[in-house]
């Protein structure tokens, strides 16, 4: 046992004398840290949420003026119609917020500080310290991003992809000044805080497993976490690298990505540099990017399905494989978001090549998921039901990732709102069901009391329905020319016919984002007058059930359960419950599934 | 692209129809029990194997076309054409009769007294050809190699009706070619667009009738026309940069190119 395990072991019996600040502000306790995570990632989802409502009314009716543009956006919406630039604002932040401080923070910062130590059978993680901090770094930059709305001149809107030379260049737009400046601030410090998370998650699942966990009998959960972490430890620093050569570019006359440029009537000095330079770092994390937000929700999904199926997980090496063979090929495929770039078009079927191949352990996960649900003894749950749900938009998003990884049909569709309905299905709402699910499913192990299933099942259904209301019907107006980050349609009269799906697809929206606000009610109320849980309401074979119900620092009362079977031991024959849990020793003469 | 539709429609039907179904069917009663099935090597292998194939093929169609589509070879036959991309519009630059273009760059831009509206570098004779226009013809049936050029920012040319699309990039010239094979006027009688330009004004007829009743004036009705749009976030007005593509005769061609001014002759 290293030296770590062992010193966090004589801590158990000792329990400090905590005060207000040390258990709910700078706690060094990974299961506060998550909630922290949880609550800090739903708010920056509120802010994002309604930043896209508003962009989407703008879309839906573009000549009407809005009360509410005016009271939200003050000066940006002059007698109640949005300025263009502070559309692209809008559109901008909603990106860079969903991505990066929900779906990444929001998802892999909450459930890999909750699961991996009461999953893997460890005291806490192994530098509580550095998990602490990379917290508070999250908040920082998340302050600092929303700080950067309120700017004079507007914050970056260049996209959340914000290529230069728009992102360089004040006098290109606006928000390219000092809003851009915070942002690039406020994603450096992110970056800090997701490293520092991603090395205490590979640290801990290698070095602080209970005894009998060996690495087969994970569940997958935690692979999915710790291989996320290690994409993230890989490809976050590419961005940092081309958010200081961007820094360097705006602030210190160099010239790694403009070059011949000429605007507001001056020869601007920069010589030798390229776009496309930045393309190339910015995707080479844009990409795995992805796939550090859909991981964890697809390891949330294989827990919750088994869990609520009763039923082990089908194909769990094929499983792992999948979860491998995704992170490695993750790595190379970048390029097929720059197809149309100016790049050398030899690349562009090289980047094909890989990309489609991705297609392959994803479409296996999902056949594998759908096994699973064969002859099983569905519970459906609001977590199974969203989980379920994810399979379904991951599926239908999935799909369309081939139409537009194979280059030649990408020219047509590429930066079209077919590009929009694709990572939004694939990995907006999945990655987003991926969330609600854990949400709904952990919820009494976070909190200690149950969700409201029946307001559950109002959030799944309208959410459901209106996900897809919203994003399927933008395939089509994407194959019909739309491009997307279009302040209005009506400057282009070919475009007249498509107003009506418009329309459609705001008002789906705006029902959906009303069904959050049933979410937002259940997950507060729940937690302070939902109803008391017992120790394992999912009757669970994982170990965090296993853990008492009050938190405490060290997790487990004396010593910490042995392992002796894998996680999915449901429904096992020989068994009179339906479930063994993973700390229960084999039974005479019964034999493990070799893994 | 109807092939990869085909087979994603299949696939998503099947899988979809299986979720949804298992997951009606198999919903949990009573004593019901589930069935341990943990593994299946051979369907794993099935299911790994008939995907791998099936994308192979797309993935080697779809580089057959796109090694096609993307290789442009200079020749003396193809009419080249520099699309020029600013914020917010765009200009067209035809290379003359010597068929090459001139040496430009945005140093240029401020001789003669703003005339040279591309950055032609006025030392290169090749550039006294050349013809800079707002409005881009085409003759029908002749290729054309596009040479892409930016003055500010990221911009990308953007033509659906080509299924053309190249991203604009200061600093760098990109290409790409096609070859117009319907003129505009052969367009505007092709049932479909027939169809879609009617729907059209029938809207914008409704919408003007709102629009003169609260004193506004009418909306023009919508004629098709072949689109340059700029498709890559470049600013406030990214949504509105268009130019009009005419694809004619070349006949008609001719005759319209004879009308512009070459770069010699805009800046004596």
């Amino acid at each position: 046992m290293s030296t770590a395990a062992a010193h966090i072991e004589e801590d158990h019996g000792h329990h400090h004398k905590e005060t207000f600040i040390t258990k709910y502000v700078f706690s060094q306790d990974h299961k506060m840290i998550s909630k922290q995570y949880l609550i800090t990632g739903l708010f920056m989802g509120i802010i994002g949420i309604a930043m896209s409502l508003l962009f989407r009314l703008q879309l839906a009716w573009p000549e009407q003026p809005f009360g509410v543009f005016e009271v939200l956006l003050g000066k940006w919406a002059p007698d109640g119609v949005m300025d263009p630039n502070v559309y692209l604002a809008l559109v901008t932040i909603h990106g860079t917020i969903m991505v990066f401080f929900v779906l990444t923070a929001g998802l892999s910062g909450t459930f890999s500080n909750l699961l991996i130590p009461l999953q893997i059978g460890a005291r806490d993680m192994a530098s509580g310290l550095l998990n602490m901090i990379s917290f508070w770094l999250f908040f920082l930059s998340s302050v600092i991003m929303v700080t950067s709305l309120f700017v004079e001149a507007g914050p970056a809107a260049a996209g959340w992809t914000i290529y230069p030379p728009l992102s360089a260049l004040p006098q290109a737009q606006p928000g390219s000044g000092t809003g851009m400046t915070l942002w690039l601030v406020s994603m450096a410090i992110f970056i800090a805080s997701s490293l520092l998370g991603s090395l205490n998650y590979i640290v801990t699942v290698i070095n602080l497993r209970t005894k009998g966990m060996s690495m087969t009998r994970l569940p997958l959960t935690i692979w999915a976490f710790f291989v996320t972490a290690i994409i993230g430890v890989v490809s976050f620093p590419v961005l940092l690298s081309a958010a200081l050569l961007l820094i360097m570019d705006r602030s210190f006359g160099t010239s790694f990505f403009l070059s011949d440029i000429f605007i507001q009537g001056e020869v601007l000095h920069y010589q030798g540099g390229s776009p496309v330079l930045y393309e190339h770092l910015f995707w080479f994390l844009g990409h795995p990017e992805v796939y550090i937000v859909l991981l964890p929700a697809l390891g949330i999904t294989s827990e919750i399905i088994a869990t609520h199926a009763r039923k082990p997980i089908f194909g769990y090496r094929a499983m792992v494989a999948s979860i491998l063979a995704i992170a490695f090929l993750s790595t190379i495929v970048w390029g097929h978001h720059m197809f149309i770039s100016g790049m050398n078009p030899f690349l562009g079927s090289v980047f094909t090549f890989t990309t489609l191949l991705i297609a392959i352990p994803s479409a296996v996960k999902a056949f594998n998921y759908i096994t699973t649900l064969w002859k099983g003894n569905l519970q459906l749950n609001p977590a199974m039901l969203f989980s379920i749900g994810l399979v379904s938009t991951f599926i239908t998003g999935g799909l369309t990732g081939i139409i537009l990884g194979d280059s030649t049909l990408d020219i047509n569709v590429h930066d079209t709102y077919f590009v929009v309905a694709h990572f939004h299905l694939v990995m907006g709402i999945s990655a987003l069901y991926g969330l609600f699910a854990g949400v709904y499913h952990w919820f009494p192990k976070m909190f200690g009391r149950m969700m409201n299933k029946n307001l559950g099942y109002l959030h799944f259904w309208v959410t459901a329905v209106c996900a897809y209301g919203v994003f399927f019907p933008m395939h089509f107006i994407g194959m019909a020319g739309l491009p997307r980050r279009y302040y209005t349609n009506t400057a282009f009269p070919y475009f007249d016919d498509l107003a009506d799906i418009n329309v459609l697809i705001t008002v789906f929206a705006l029902v959906a984002g009303a069904a959050q606000l049933v979410f937002l009610y259940n997950f507060i109320h729940s937690m302070f007058y939902g109803k008391e849980t017992v120790q394992n309401p999912w009757r669970s074979n994982t170990l965090e059930w296993t853990a008492p119900i009050e938190h405490f620092h060290g997790n487990w009362e004396g010593e910490i359960p042995h392992v002796h079977r894998w996680a999915y031991d449901y429904s096992k024959p020989g068994h009179e419950e339906d479930f063994v849990p993973q700390h229960i020793s084999l039974k005479k003469g019964e034999e493990e599934l070799q893994h | 692209m109807w092939i990869s539709f085909a087979i994603i429609f299949f696939v998503q039907t099947v899988t979809q129809a299986l979720l949804h179904y298992f997951s009606y069917k198999y919903r949990g009663e009573k004593g019901k029990k589930a069935l341990f099935y943990a593994d299946n090597e051979k369907l794993e292998m099935i299911w790994t194997i008939i995907p791998v194939i099936t994308l192979a093929g797309l993935i080697l169609y779809g580089l057959y076309t796109w090694t096609d589509i993307m290789t442009v070879e200079e020749n003396d036959e193809a009419l080249v054409v520099e699309l020029y991309a600013q914020q917010f519009n765009w200009k067209a630059r035809y290379a003359g009769d010597d068929g090459v273009l001139g040496d430009a760059n945005v140093r240029f831009l401020q001789d003669f007294d703003g005339k040279n509206l591309v950055g032609i570098d006025a030392t290169d004779p090749n550039g006294f050809d050349d013809v800079v226009v707002q409005e881009l013809h085409l003759p029908v049936g002749r290729e054309v190699i596009f040479k892409m050029r930016s003055q500010d920012v990221l911009h990308s040319a953007y033509m659906p009706h080509f299924r053309a699309q190249m991203n604009c990039v200061p600093g760098m010239i990109t290409e790409f070619a096609f070859t117009p094979n319907k003129t505009t006027e052969e367009m505007r009688q092709d049932p479909d667009v027939v169809a879609k330009v009617k729907s059209i004004n029938k809207i914008r007829f409704e919408k003007s009738k709102e629009l003169v009743a609260s004193g506004d004036v009418a909306l023009d009705p919508y004629e098709f026309d072949f689109l340059l749009l700029c498709n890559k976030i470049c600013g406030a007005s990214h949504y509105n940069m268009q130019m009009k593509i005419i694809v004619e005769s070349s006949e008609e061609y001719a005759k319209w190119m004879a009308e512009q001014q070459t770069f010699a002759e805009v800046i004596q």
